[in-house]
């Protein structure tokens, strides 16, 4: 994956070529893509300490409004998969790639691609921590890649 | 005071596993007419009418749409939709509705042509194919290249590091499955298959093979509910509906807040709750087979064993056709039929064996079946008990 390798964590690096497919920022969730365009990981946590991801106009535990935080951009893989077979483009010219779940320090879970890392390297249980890339003016895409030199657990 | 106990007395399944003559409505149509010949019951008594639409493609087929075309004067309706479970949802309101006596004789219909009109890349599409943006909870991901087949990888994958499920026991699922295919002369595939064939074949998302997926067919089918009063009159014996519950956990595989617990372990219990029954009075269980993890998942939700012990239980030979606990007797999605959403098939296998009616795969002295349809991505489900006799 050409657009997703290299790049310092916090810089947003921008896409050769994005052909996968795009968000349609709405009010919510238009501050949660421009952030990550200046290379933000942001996630929802409410008055009364409630966090959510993803982003949504109300807190899902107890209805009050939610206000953005942002987030470490650190986390380990809550699980994954490899996907061997997708028909769709531009993912079949890119199997096999990793799926991941990534349950942040923070304690939420987002879903993301596992990049930097060979796919039988992948390990529920292993710090990754977000690079940003550019998919277009305004939206910036989290992807996933392993600490260096962290192992984790298992 | 008349009997108003909730009973299933018609059931029709359409052709299958590939139709190319039927479109999706048609095989709504179709399903209709085989369950009112089934049970005798005329079209103009049927009163309350539920469908979940959702059969697939540019086809229109919810509930207003086909309660129009099939000419139902329902005054009870019900479009509820929660993937391949809302037929197991909707026999829990016909079941109230019934008792309650917002109408007297309901039909569910389902009916998809998703093979004949779009193949079988449905399982690795991904989501929207072909889409170039998202809204909604989708935009978070939609970037990233998941399939349908990919979520339930997952939900295995945490399964396997919690618990050390492995994909021979998996694979177990899909082999015994297979087993009662053979005995279905309209199965899409009925040759037998071993643990090997299962996990010698091809990685979709690991680490499910492709023989642990279901398969992708046309299909549909339709349900007559009543009272117990008027199914007297009827050509079936009735089928009892002795409990019926649902629950949701979430609906985008990325919000499943725990990956190896379904809401199964919340529906199940109310289900059986209602029925004064416990998991070892089931003599046959009719299980969403969407992935062979599907089957391990609701096993252990709906207390058949311990959570984590569903491995080692399928490999003890339970689901077997010569098991005490026979699962998919019609060979299931994984090796019949899975045109979309197969909920409705698992109560029409249920009440065929209930029926005594299921010929070779005909499970003995069968009293009480559970059917659990699974809806969406591990999101909904619904479990209803049915029973032979009588439950007062």
């Amino acid at each position: 994956m050409s657009q997703t390798g290299g790049g310092a964590a916090g810089a947003t690096q921008p896409a050769e070529h994005w052909e996968r497919p795009l968000p349609r920022p709405d009010n919510v969730s238009k501050p949660f893509w421009e952030a990550a365009s200046r290379g933000e990981l942001l996630i929802q946590r409410c008055p009364s300490g409630h966090r959510q991801f993803y982003p949504r106009a109300v807190c899902r535990v107890c209805g009050s409004d939610p206000e953005w935080e942002r987030a470490s951009g650190r986390g380990t893989v809550h699980t994954f998969t490899v996907i061997r077979q997708n028909h769709a483009r531009p993912f079949r010219d890119e199997l096999p790639y990793v799926v991941a779940m990534v349950e942040l320090d923070e304690g939420v879970r987002m879903m993301g691609n596992i990049t930097d890392c060979a796919i039988d390297q992948v390990r529920i249980g292993m710090p990754v921590e977000v690079h940003m890339v550019q998919a277009e003016p305004g939206v910036g895409v989290p992807f996933w890649r392993p600490v260096a030199g962290e192992g984790g657990e298992s | 005071m008349p009997d108003r106990a909730p009973v299933i007395v018609g059931t029709g399944l359409s052709d299958y596993p590939q139709a190319p003559h039927l479109d999706g409505v048609q095989h709504h149509a179709q399903a209709m007419q085989r369950a009112l010949a089934d049970c005798g019951v005329p079209k103009d008594e049927i009163d309350g009418y539920l469908d979940a639409g959702g059969g697939g493609g540019m086809m229109i087929d919810d509930a207003v749409t086909m309660a129009e075309y099939l000419g139902i004067d329902h005054r009870y309706i019900d479009g509820t939709m929660t993937g391949g479970s809302s037929f197991e949802f909707h026999v829990q309101h016909a079941a109230a509705a019934i008792r309650q006596g917002l109408c007297d004789t309901v039909l569910i219909t389902y009916g998809s042509d998703q093979l004949s009109r779009m193949g079988r890349g449905l399982g690795t599409g991904g989501l929207g194919r072909g889409v170039k943006r998202f809204g909604g909870p989708a935009q978070y991901e939609a970037p990233f290249g998941n399939s349908l087949v990919g979520s339930y990888a997952m939900a295995a994958q945490r399964h396997m590091h919690e618990f050390g499920t492995t994909s021979e026991q998996l694979a177990e699922i899909a082999v015994g499955v297979r087993e009662l295919a053979g005995l279905n002369p309209d199965a899409m595939y009925r040759d037998p298959i071993t643990v090997d064939d299962v996990v010698g074949s091809r990685l979709i998302a690991d680490p499910l093979h492709k023989l642990d997926c279901c398969v992708i067919s046309d299909g549909g089918g339709a349900l007559v509910m009543t009272t117990a009063e008027r199914a007297r009159d009827l050509r079936q014996p009735p089928v009892y509906v002795l409990g019926a519950a649902g629950a949701q956990t979430h609906w985008n595989i990325s919000q499943m807040p725990d990956f190896t617990d379904t809401a199964a372990s919340r529906c199940g219990p109310v289900a059986f709750g209602q029925a004064g029954l416990t998991p070892a009075d089931i003599d046959t269980i009719q299980f969403y087979d969407s992935f062979t993890i599907t089957v391990l998942l609701l096993l252990e939700g709906l207390g058949f064993c311990g959570r984590g012990e569903g491995g080692a239980f399928v490999k003890e030979g339970h689901l077997r056709r010569s098991g005490d606990l026979p699962l998919n007797t019609d060979g299931g999605g994984l090796s019949s039929s899975h045109p979309g959403m197969r909920g409705i098939f698992l109560l029409i296998e249920a009440v065929r064996q209930l029926r005594g009616q299921a010929g070779a795969a005909q499970v003995p002295d069968c009293e009480v079946a559970l059917a659990c349809g699974s809806g969406g991505w591990l999101s909904c489900i619904g479990a209803v008990i049915l029973g032979r006799d009588h439950p007062s």
